[in-house]
């Protein structure tokens, strides 16, 4: 069902849904650092610019999150989880990729064997308005991860900017539920075209040319190849492109205390930090870059694709755009073909020799 | 939704030290709710996350057998902060947990074979679960001859040393407990784990072979089960790799596409031998 939304009924629109709803929407802190908060007040939502430096992940699975509080009483512990969610939640102007990246995480966390409550739990209680990227950045190659700028998949609503309106397309059972909103009204077929214009438009700017398909077999030979030699040397091991990428989902859980009081706490971790896989007798199984770039991108390309049929990247760009020196994931994609690894190989017995 | 984050309330019964270098303790846990321990059922080779909160949390395989009712034991290594406070535990304190984990030993596998049991230092706990599993009445009849080789550094340094002597005892159990150096009151075997393999040299027929010590004795150990025609199918393995969640979320136990907390941490080398090594 297509209908629109009168920008200039945005602010109205969105103090209704914040009288029912939590709502998380863009914000921008600063120039170039915008992030997804909850919202106090209408004024503070950006839709304006490209998509957000922080990915919206953080709505599920923020980057430090009280898992329980205790407190001692005599002998005894009284233990109080935080898992439950107050209020039912929108997410407004999440991109295609990152709404992509949902479902990733959604392999991750609410698995099979085990369901991680405090991802599950706002998962749950979310409703997603999505936003198309009419001007995908040279960075991005989201069409060849499996996506693309007008991906409606994972959206409940999905809105599409016409710069005077926005097109507001019902997508879901949760989506029709604003079928009746006082601010929607019928898009006319003049509006629907000039839409469909910018998508064409749109599709072709995103890079669709990067070599993902058939990379968890390419990559299957790879593990002691000489690539990861020269692929991770400049690597700095920040670990910016794993913090703002929207698919890397580890964590570390800590508890923080005071006396008889205190809370276990989760902060995403990074598994190009040295000391995220070292065991407290000193060994560390990943003592290089070598073997944490190795474990970054074969987790993305080879082990997740294992596990769950497909690769964890959605080619949102992030990690190339905030890498202090300019590591390019596309390139390191590019480099597992057969004929690249040779050359690099070859490369690398010369100068052994 | 249960949260598998929540740690459920246990009761310090028991602690005792196990060795002469006062690094290693036995901790006997008790179910404060009654209702937990009806829903805890482990096999032997399982692990549970254990909290002191305030310290944090560690994995630690389960050194007491599904058998024997009513309590969890543990054998802690004073290693760092949570094993640390784990040795300053008083009995009646109150600890979390969270298990059991991991996917513990095939049991079922072992059913009508012969077992060799093969352990180094304090990573002989989860064995020593399994041995007493299937030395119990009910279960001796399961698997057929029982070798256990268990070597340590020093006399001092053997754990559970009053149920060695009752295993020494039987005769449905062949025990070779071995020391690195022996002292003036030792008059069992002296000599490494490898080469007291190689004198038992146990058959490999029909038998599965379990393995677990420092990464020095598997090193030299591997090589005489391979001399014994152990095919690496029948040679099972437990790891240690760093951990958090424990149920394969927070991701750093990972060794390729499989997590040590949830697909191990129980292995066989011809499964470790398909991964990266990663470890
Ligand atoms: C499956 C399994 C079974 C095991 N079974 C046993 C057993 O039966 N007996 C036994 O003794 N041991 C066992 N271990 C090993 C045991 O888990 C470790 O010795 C234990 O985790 C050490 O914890 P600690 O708090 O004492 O060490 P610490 O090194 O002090 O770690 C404490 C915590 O502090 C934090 N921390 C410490 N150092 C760092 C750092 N450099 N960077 C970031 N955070 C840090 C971490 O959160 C860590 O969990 C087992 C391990 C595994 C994986
Ligand atoms: S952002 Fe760049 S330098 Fe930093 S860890 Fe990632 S690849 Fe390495
Ligand atoms: S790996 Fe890079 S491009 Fe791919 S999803 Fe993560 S941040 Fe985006
Ligand atoms: S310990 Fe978290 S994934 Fe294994």
């Amino acid at each position: 069902m297509t209908l629109k939304l009168d920008k200039k009924d945005l602010k109205a629109f969105l103090e209704t849904l914040m009288e029912e709803y939590d709502l998380f929407a863009p914000v921008k802190l600063a120039e170039g650092v915008s992030i997804y908060k909850k919202i106090d007040s209408p004024d503070e939502v950006d839709l304006s610019t490209e998509n957000p430096q922080k990915p919206a992940k953080e709505v599920f699975f923020p980057q430090s999150e009280t898992m329980f509080r205790y407190e001692k009483a005599g002998k005894r512990y009284q233990m109080t989880s935080t898992e439950g969610v107050e209020r039912e939640r929108v997410i407004l102007g999440a991109r295609p990729c990152d709404i992509q990246a949902f479902s990733l995480m959604d392999d991750v966390f609410l698995g099979k064997e085990y369901k991680d409550v405090y991802y599950g739990n706002k998962r749950k209680a979310t409703t997603i308005i999505g936003l198309a990227c009419p001007h995908p950045l040279s960075t991005c190659f989201c069409s060849s991860a499996g996506g693309g700028p007008f991906l409606r998949k994972g959206s409940d609503l999905f809105l599409i900017d016409l710069g005077e309106m926005f097109i507001v397309e019902l997508l879901t059972e949760k989506g029709m539920a604003f079928q009746k909103n006082k601010f929607f009204r019928e898009a006319n077929t003049k509006e629907i075209s000039l839409a469909k214009g910018i998508e064409e438009k749109a599709s072709t700017k995103a890079d669709a040319s990067v070599p993902i398909g058939g990379i968890d077999r390419r990559s299957d030979l790879m593990m002691e190849n000489p690539f990861w030699d020269r692929m991770h040397e400049k690597c700095i091991g920040c670990g910016v492109c794993t913090f703002l990428c929207p698919t890397c989902h580890c964590f570390d859980i800590v508890d923080e205390a005071i006396t008889d009081k205190g809370q276990r706490v989760r902060n995403w971790d990074s598994c190009l930090f040295p000391l995220y896989s070292q065991e407290t007798s000193g060994h560390n199984p990943r003592p290089t870059g070598r073997e944490r770039t190795r474990q970054r991108l074969m987790h993305k390309f080879n082990y997740f694709p294992k596990n769950f049929g497909r690769v964890a990247c959605v080619g949102c760009g992030r990690c190339i755009l905030y890498c202090p020196v300019n590591f390019d994931i596309r390139q390191a994609i590019k480099l597992t073909s057969p004929k690249e690894i040779k050359k690099v190989k070859d490369e690398v017995d010369l100068t052994r020799q | 939704m249960k949260n598998p984050y929540f740690p459920i309330p246990m009761r310090v019964k028991r602690t005792s030290v196990e060795t002469t270098d006062q690094m290693l303790r036995t901790i006997e846990l008790s179910f404060l709710n009654e209702e937990d321990k009806r829903a805890f059922h482990f096999i032997p080779g399982q692990f549970c996350e254990l909290s002191v909160l305030g310290k944090g949390e560690a994995p630690f395989g389960i050194a007491s057998s599904p058998t024997e009712n009513g309590s969890l034991k543990f054998t802690i290594n004073k290693a760092g902060v949570v094993t640390t406070a784990l040795h300053h535990i008083e009995e009646g304190a109150e600890v979390g947990l969270r298990g059991p984990l991991g996917n513990g030993y095939p049991i079922t596998l072992f059913e009508g074979k012969n077992i060799l049991v093969i352990g180094g230092g304090f990573a002989f706990t989860t064995l020593r679960s399994l041995i007493a599993f299937f030395l119990q009445p009910q279960n001796r009849n399961k698997v057929k001859d029982i070798t256990v080789i268990y070597g340590a550094r020093m006399p001092g340094l053997l754990l559970y040393k009053e149920e060695l002597k009752e295993w020494e005892k039987r005769d449905d159990i062949k025990l070779v407990v071995t020391v690195d150096w022996g002292d003036k009151d030792w008059n069992g075997k002296v000599g490494l784990v490898p080469n007291v393999l190689e004198e038992v040299a146990p058959s490999s027929e029909n038998t599965y072979a379990v393995i677990c010590g420092p990464p020095i004795m598997i090193k030299f150990t591997f090589p005489k089960l391979m001399a014994l025609q152990f095919p690496n199918e029948r040679i099972y393995t437990s790891l240690e790799k760093r951990m958090k969640c424990g149920i394969g979320k927070c991701g750093r136990c990972n060794i390729g596409h499989l997590y040590v907390c949830k697909d191990g941490p129980v292995f066989s080398y011809d499964q470790l031998e398909k991964l990266p090594k990663d470890y």
